[in-house]
C-alpha cells in the first residue's frame, strides 16, 4: 500500500466529473480534478434550465461547488489538460499541463481589468452570440471566481492596460504553462461532449442562413446571464421571434453525420418550446421530428408541451432550410412522412436540435484506448483502473450521467481497494 | 468542540470598493460599542497573502490568541480557502456584494446597512460554536432487497468494495426477469448482435462471493431503527430472523403491466395474442410456435406501447419495449427465415447508440416497421389475427393479418402496491434511503444505476460512522439537539420533517433519529417552543441577529427616504447566490433590507417575525425556492412549509392590528439576479404604503 492507493484523478470538471469527484471524496478518497476550461461546471453551466422540472442548473452546481469548498479531499485545476499517462492501475503516473491564466490567486473579480482592456473576443461561453474583453470572467457565477486572459485576443500594443488597472497585483502577463505530475491509483474520464459542427450539414443552413441557431445558442439566449439578458431575440435584428421551428435530429440519426441518436434533443426542444411560450403567449412553435423520444417518465413532460395549443408537433424530416427571399425569415421544407407530400413553411427563427459528440472524438485521451468510429469510449475494453463516465460512452442526459458518475466513483474506489 | 476561552477579533477589508464606499471609523465604533468586539483591524486587501498574514499573527496563542473571527469583506461564497482557519470560529460579513457593489457609495443608508451587517455578524459569532459530530455505533452491513440484475449488481459492487452484504430475494431463484430472457439486446459497440443475458454470470459471482449472504424465498417482515442501526426482520420459508443492517438498497425492480387490462389490443381473444414477456418464454423454450396449435408462425405483429404512454393505463414510456420488440423480431426471423415480423409503433425509441441496433434490424427485409395507432385486434379466417390501425406510413386506415400478435407490455414498479420494506417508523415525504425503483429502464442503465445506489448506501454508512450529514449537506457535522424538557409533544417537528427523521415513542414524545437527518433545520422552524437548535444555527442565533439591528425613528413617514427597516430571510443555496450575482452585475439593491441566509426556508421560525416586528422592524421578506409539484427546494418541503407557516401568521398579524403584507414570501431562483431589484423595491414600496410599524415607538 502506498499513499496513491486512495488517490483518484478525475479528468473533466463538468457535472459528471464533479459528481464522480465529490462522491469519491465524500467516501474518503483523495481526488484531483483537471478541467480544461477556466471554470468548473461544463456544459451544464451554459443551460438556462433543466428538463423536466425546469429548474436552473446553477442551483445544482452551487451545491456541488459548496461541497468542493467544504471538502479538503478535493483539489482542482482549471485550464488543465492531461498530456501524458503511464503506469497501470494503482500506480498511474500522470502529467497535467496547466495553460497560463495570466491572472493569479490575488484576483478579487472586481472587473477593473476588463473595463480597462481595449481588446474584444468572441464569447465562446455564449456560443459566439456576443463578445467579451480579452480579460474576462467566463460567466457571472463562474467557479472559481477568477478572471482569465485569452492571449490570442490580446492587443499587444495596448500598454498592458489590464495590469495597470489591477490594484491587487493579480495580473501576471509573463505566466508560463505549468507542468504538474501526479501519482494516482485510478483515473475517471469525464470529458463530456461537444456540439456537432452543424455547418457540415449544409442543407440545414447554419452559418449561411440568417436566424438559424443551435439548441445550445437557444439556451444562452434564454438565460438571464446570457447575451440578451434572458430575452429570446433573433440574431439578425434583435426582435423577439413570433414563429419558431425546431428541427430535430440535426446531425443525429444520419449515416453521413452522427449515426446514433443524441438522446437529449427531443426533451431539449420541448423544453425550449416552453421558454418561447413563457416569453410570448402568442408565439407559435413547430417541432419537426422523426420519432419523439421522451423515454421513461419524460413522457409526461412531452404531454404537457404537446397539449399547449401554441405548440405543434409535426412528424416530418426536414429536407431544406433556406432564407426567405428578401427577408430575414427562414423557410423550412420537410417531407411529411405521415400525410405524404411536402410541407413548406416560413418562420422568424429556426432552432437546430444539434446532436452531441464525445469530446474524445476531437481529442483522444493520451493513452491507447478503444473508441467507436464516432469517438465514444468502449467501456468494456478500458484498462483496469480507468473508468469512463456519462457522455463519453453514450449520449445521455444530466440525470443519467449523474447516476453513472456516482457508480463510476464506486468502480474507481473498488479498483483502488483491490490493490 | 466548544471554544473555551473566546477571544474575538474583527477584520475589515477595504478592498473591492468597500473602503471607498464606507466610513471605517464609524464602522469600527459600531463593532466596538454594539458588537462588543474590541480587537479590530483593517486591511486594504484582507484576502491577500499580506492581509492573511496579519490575521495569522493574531491567531497565535502566544500573541493575541484570537479564536473567533469576524471577517467583514466579501461574500462567504468567495475567498473561502483564504478565510478558512482550522479550529477557529469564522463569521463572514458580506460588505462587498451586499453593500459596496449594490449600494450608492457614502450614502448614509449605505453606511447604516454596513453597520447593521456588522452588528448581525457580531451577534451571530457570539452565539455560534464549532460543531461536534454526533457519533453512534454503526453497523456497516448493506441490505440489498431484490435479486434481479439491479440488486445483484449493487450487491456485488458493495461487496467488492469490502462491505458485508445481505441480499434478499422473494423468489426461489436469483435473477428476476433478466434470468428469464432468451437473449439480451446489445449493450456495447457495435450494437448489432444479440447477447447472452449478463445475469447468469452475475448470479454465479454473487453466490461465490464470501461477503455476500444470499437469502432466497425471503421477504421482509419489518424494518426499524435508523441508518447504521437498522433491525430488519426477514422471513425465509416461514422462519424469522432479525439482522442488524447499516443501510439499504431497494432494488425490487418491476413487474409487467397486467395484460388482462389490454383486451382492447386483443389480449384474451386468442392464445396467439401474447405479451412480450410470454413471447420471451416461448423463445427460451426453443423454436417459436403458436400457443394455439403449436405451428411455427409465418407472420408476427408487434404492437408497441401496450399499456405504456397511455393515460388510461401507464402515463409513462416503459423505455425497454422498443428494443425488446426489435430483438424479438429477430427471434422470429432466426426461428424461421421465411417468417416476417411487423412492428407497429407510435415512435421508435432507441436512444443513444442503440440506434445502431434499430438500423441493423431495419436492414432485415423480413422486418417491417411502421408508425401506427392500433385501433383493434380481431380474429380472422384461417386461424389468423387481424390488426387494425390508422395513421400509418402505409395509409390512413389499414389492417394487417398475422399468425401471432405480441403486445409490447410496459412495466410497473413493484413498490406501487407493496411497501416491500415494511418500515415500522415514520416515513417523510422524501424517499427512504437509496432507491432505484424510480423509473423504467433498460438492463445496462439499471446496472449503472445499481452501482450509484451501492455507492450511496456505502456513503450513508461512512457518514453515519463519522457523524456527518449526507447529501446535500455532506460536510455538515452539526445536528439538531432538542432540549426535551420543554417539549410539549405538539408533533409539528415529527410531521414536518421532510425525511422522516423524527419519530415518536409510545408516549408521543419525539425521538430524533439523527442518522436519517439531512440537517435542513425544518424541525427548528416548526418548533413553537424553539427548543430544536444546531451548534451554529439556532432560533436564538437568528433572533439575536434580528434584535441587534439599529431601528431609527421615522420622523416623516411620507418621506420616500424615511429609514424603514426590513429583514430578508433567504435560502443560502439559491437566493443568496442570486444576491451575490446582482452584486457582480453591479445592480442597485434596495438599501433598507438586511439579508440573513438560512439553510433552508423550512427552518423559518415564526418567532422571528415577532422578534423583528416587536423591535420596530417594518417588514420581512422571505426569498424562497419554488414549491409544489416541480419544487426546487433541495430539502423537498422547506419552501412549502415556510409558505404554510406564513399563511397561519396572517390571522395573528391581523389580530395585532398589523397588516399581513408586512411579511411576504417571494419565489426566487438562483438565476434571478436581474429580477431582484424590482422584487425588493416592490416589497418595500408596499410596506411604505402601509406605513411604519406602529410598535416602533414602544
Amino acid at each position: 500500500m502506498n499513499a496513491n492507493d486512495r488517490k483518484i484523478l478525475v479528468v473533466g470538471g463538468g457535472m459528471s466529473g464533479l459528481t464522480a469527484a465529490l462522491e469519491a471524496a465524500e467516501s474518503g478518497a483523495q481526488v484531483i480534478i483537471a478541467e480544461k476550461e477556466p471554470y468548473l461546471g461544463g456544459r451544464v453551466a451554459q443551460l438556462h434550465r433543466y428538463f423536466p422540472k425546469l429548474c436552473p442548473p446553477t442551483c445544482g452546481l452551487e451545491i456541488n461547488f459548496r461541497r468542493i469548498r467544504e471538502n479538503p479531499n478535493i483539489t482542482f485545476y482549471t485550464m488543465a489538460e492531461v498530456t501524458q499517462v503511464s503506469g497501470s492501475a494503482g500506480n498511474f503516473d500522470v502529467t497535467v499541463t496547466v495553460r497560463p491564466r495570466y491572472v493569479n490567486d490575488r484576483c478579487v473579480a472586481c472587473d477593473a481589468c476588463a473595463q480597462a482592456c481595449p481588446a474584444w473576443r468572441s464569447n465562446d461561453f455564449n456560443y459566439g452570440l456576443d463578445k467579451t474583453k480579452a480579460i474576462y470572467l467566463p460567466y457571472d457565477m463562474a467557479f472559481p471566481q477568477k478572471y482569465v486572459i485569452d492571449a490570442s485576443a490580446c492587443q499587444e500594443d495596448c500598454g498592458q492596460k489590464c495590469a495597470e488597472a489591477c490594484q491587487y497585483d493579480a495580473i501576471d502577463l509573463n505566466m508560463q504553462p505549468q507542468t504538474l505530475n501526479f501519482q494516482v491509483g485510478s483515473i475517471i474520464l469525464a470529458g463530456g461532449w461537444d456540439l456537432y459542427d452543424i455547418s457540415k450539414v449544409d442543407y440545414l443552413g447554419f452559418g449561411t442562413v440568417k436566424n438559424v441557431i443551435t439548441n445550445m445558442q437557444m439556451e444562452r439566449l434564454a438565460a438571464s446571464n446570457g447575451p440578451t439578458g434572458g430575452k429570446i431575440l433573433r440574431p439578425s435584428d434583435n426582435q423577439p421571434p413570433k414563429k419558431v421551428a425546431f428541427v430535430q435530429c440535426a446531425g443525429s440519426r444520419d449515416e453521413n453525420h452522427l449515426p446514433y441518436c443524441s438522446y437529449i434533443c427531443c426533451m431539449a426542444s420541448l423544453k425550449q418550446a416552453t421558454y418561447l411560450r413563457e416569453q410570448d403567449p402568442e408565439a407559435e412553435i413547430y417541432i419537426f421530428y422523426i420519432d419523439l423520444r421522451t423515454p421513461g417518465r419524460y413522457e409526461q413532460f412531452m404531454w404537457k408541451v404537446r397539449d399547449d395549443e401554441g405548440v405543434k408537433l409535426i412528424r416530418g424530416k426536414v429536407a431544406k432550410v433556406e432564407q426567405e427571399p428578401g427577408t430575414d425569415n427562414v423557410t423550412v421544407t420537410a417531407e411529411d412522412t405521415l400525410g405524404g407530400g411536402k410541407i413548406k413553411m416560413t418562420f422568424d427563427m429556426v432552432v437546430l436540435a444539434v446532436g452531441m459528440v464525445p469530446s474524445t472524438k476531437a481529442k483522444p485521451f493520451p493513452l491507447p484506448l478503444s473508441y467507436t468510429p464516432e469517438g465514444f469510449i468502449i467501456p468494456e475494453l478500458l484498462p483496469e483502473g480507468i473508468v469512463a463516465v456519462g457522455t463519453l460512452k453514450n449520449p445521455l442526459d444530466v440525470m443519467k450521467s449523474n447516476e453513472d458518475a456516482t457508480g463510476a466513483a464506486l468502480k474507481s474506489l473498488i479498483s483502488l481497494s483491490r490493490r | 468542540m466548544a471554544i473555551e476561552e473566546r477571544k474575538y477579533g474583527a477584520y475589515l477589508c477595504k478592498g473591492c470598493g468597500i473602503g471607498a464606499a464606507l466610513n471605517f471609523e464609524e464602522l469600527a465604533k459600531v463593532i466596538r460599542k454594539d458588537g462588543k468586539i474590541q480587537h479590530i483591524r483593517e486591511h486594504d486587501v484582507l484576502c491577500s497573502p499580506e492581509g492573511l498574514a496579519m490575521i495569522q499573527e493574531d491567531l497565535k496563542p502566544e500573541g493575541e490568541g484570537i479564536n473567533c473571527l469576524l471577517i467583514a469583506a466579501c461574500s462567504p461564497r468567495t475567498k473561502y480557502q483564504e478565510f478558512d482557519f482550522p479550529n477557529v470560529l469564522v463569521e463572514r460579513v458580506n460588505l462587498r456584494e451586499l453593500v459596496a457593489w449594490t449600494q450608492e457609495p457614502n450614502h448614509p443608508e449605505t453606511q447604516a446597512l454596513a453597520e447593521d451587517y456588522c452588528r448581525m455578524g457580531a451577534a451571530r459569532i457570539k452565539k455560534a460554536d464549532l460543531p461536534e459530530p454526533y457519533q453512534t455505533e454503526c453497523d456497516k452491513t448493506i441490505l440489498v432487497v431484490g435479486g434481479g440484475v439491479t440488486g445483484l449488481t449493487a450487491a456485488l459492487e458493495a461487496a467488492n468494495n469490502g462491505y458485508q452484504v445481505v441480499l434478499v430475494e422473494k423468489e426461489a431463484q436469483l435473477g428476476g426477469y433478466a434470468a428469464k430472457l432468451y437473449k439480451a439486446t446489445p449493450s456495447s459497440y457495435p450494437y448489432t448482435s444479440l447477447q447472452d443475458p449478463p445475469v447468469h454470470a452475475l448470479i454465479a459471482e454473487v453466490q461465490a462471493h464470501p461477503l455476500i449472504r444470499v437469502l432466497t424465498n425471503t421477504t421482509i417482515v419489518q424494518s426499524e431503527g435508523e441508518p447504521g442501526l437498522l433491525d430488519v426482520t426477514v422471513n425465509t420459508n416461514g422462519t424469522e430472523e432479525t439482522i442488524r443492517i447499516g443501510s439499504v438498497v431497494l432494488a425490487t425492480g418491476f413487474r409487467p403491466y397486467d395484460a388482462t387490462k389490454l383486451s382492447h389490443l386483443g389480449y384474451g381473444l386468442s392464445p396467439d395474442v401474447v405479451t412480450n414477456f410470454e413471447f420471451e418464454e416461448l423463445a427460451k423454450k426453443g423454436k417459436i410456435v403458436r400457443p394455439s396449435d403449436g405451428k411455427a408462425p409465418e407472420s408476427v405483429a408487434f404492437i408497441q406501447c401496450a399499456g405504456s404512454r397511455d393515460p388510461e393505463h401507464l402515463p409513462y414510456c416503459s423505455d425497454f419495449c422498443c428494443l425488446t420488440s426489435l430483438k424479438q423480431a429477430l427471434y422470429v426471423r432466426q426461428s424461421n427465415p421465411e417468417a416476417t415480423a411487423m412492428i407497429l409503433y407510435k415512435d421508435i425509441r432507441t436512444p443513444g447508440q442503440t440506434e445502431l441496433f434499430y438500423k441493423e434490424v431495419q436492414s432485415d427485409p423480413g422486418v417491417m416497421l411502421t408508425k401506427a395507432e392500433v385501433t383493434g385486434v380481431e380474429l380472422a379466417p384461417g386461424a389468423k389475427l387481424r390488426v387494425k390501425a390508422k395513421d400509418t406510413l402505409l395509409g390512413a386506415n389499414v389492417a394487417f393479418e398475422a399468425d401471432m400478435v405480441v403486445l409490447a407490455t410496459g412495466l410497473v414498479p413493484t413498490t406501487l402496491d407493496d411497501p416491500i420494506l415494511n418500515l415500522t417508523y415514520r416515513q417523510g415525504p422524501g424517499l427512504p434511503e437509496t432507491e432505484n425503483v424510480r423509473q423504467p429502464m433498460t438492463i445496462p442503465l439499471a446496472m449503472e444505476d445499481a452501482r450509484g445506489a451501492a455507492m450511496k448506501a456505502i456513503q450513508a454508512l461512512e457518514h453515519v460512522a463519522a457523524g456527518v450529514a449526507v447529501h446535500p449537506r455532506a460536510w455538515d457535522e452539526t445536528f439538531p439537539d432538542p432540549f426535551m424538557q420543554r417539549c410539549t409533544q405538539c408533533k409539528r417537528c415529527t410531521e414536518e420533517c421532510p425525511f422522516g427523521a423524527i419519530d415518536e415513542d409510545e408516549k408521543g414524545t419525539p425521538y430524533f433519529k439523527i442518522n436519517r437527518c439531512r440537517r435542513c433545520g425544518t424541525c427548528m422552524g416548526a418548533c413553537p417552543e424553539r427548543i430544536i437548535n444546531f451548534n451554529d444555527f439556532s432560533v436564538d442565533i437568528i433572533g439575536s441577529m434580528l434584535k441587534s439591528l439599529d431601528v431609527p425613528e421615522i420622523e416623516d413617514e411620507d418621506d420616500p427616504e424615511a429609514p424603514f427597516r426590513f429583514i430578508g430571510l433567504v435560502c443560502e443555496n439559491d437566493a443568496y447566490p442570486a444576491l451575490d450575482a446582482a452584486g457582480w452585475h453591479r445592480l442597485r439593491l434596495n438599501p433598507y433590507i438586511r439579508f440573513i441566509p438560512l439553510r433552508c426556508l423550512g427552518s423559518f421560525n415564526l418567532v422571528w417575525v415577532s422578534d423583528a416586528l416587536s423591535r420596530g422592524i417594518d417588514g420581512m421578506i422571505l426569498l424562497a425556492c419554488k414549491s409544489g409539484e416541480d419544487y426546487q427546494c433541495h430539502f423537498a418541503k422547506g419552501s412549502e412549509l415556510a409558505e404554510y407557516r406564513l399563511s397561519k401568521l396572517s390571522e395573528t398579524l391581523d389580530k395585532l392590528g398589523l397588516e399581513a403584507d408586512r411579511v411576504q414570501l417571494v419565489t426566487v431562483q438562483i438565476s434571478d439576479f436581474d429580477r431582484l431589484p424590482k422584487i425588493l423595491d416592490d416589497f418595500v414600496a408596499r410596506v411604505r404604503e402601509i406605513g411604519p410599524n406602529p410598535f416602533k415607538e414602544f
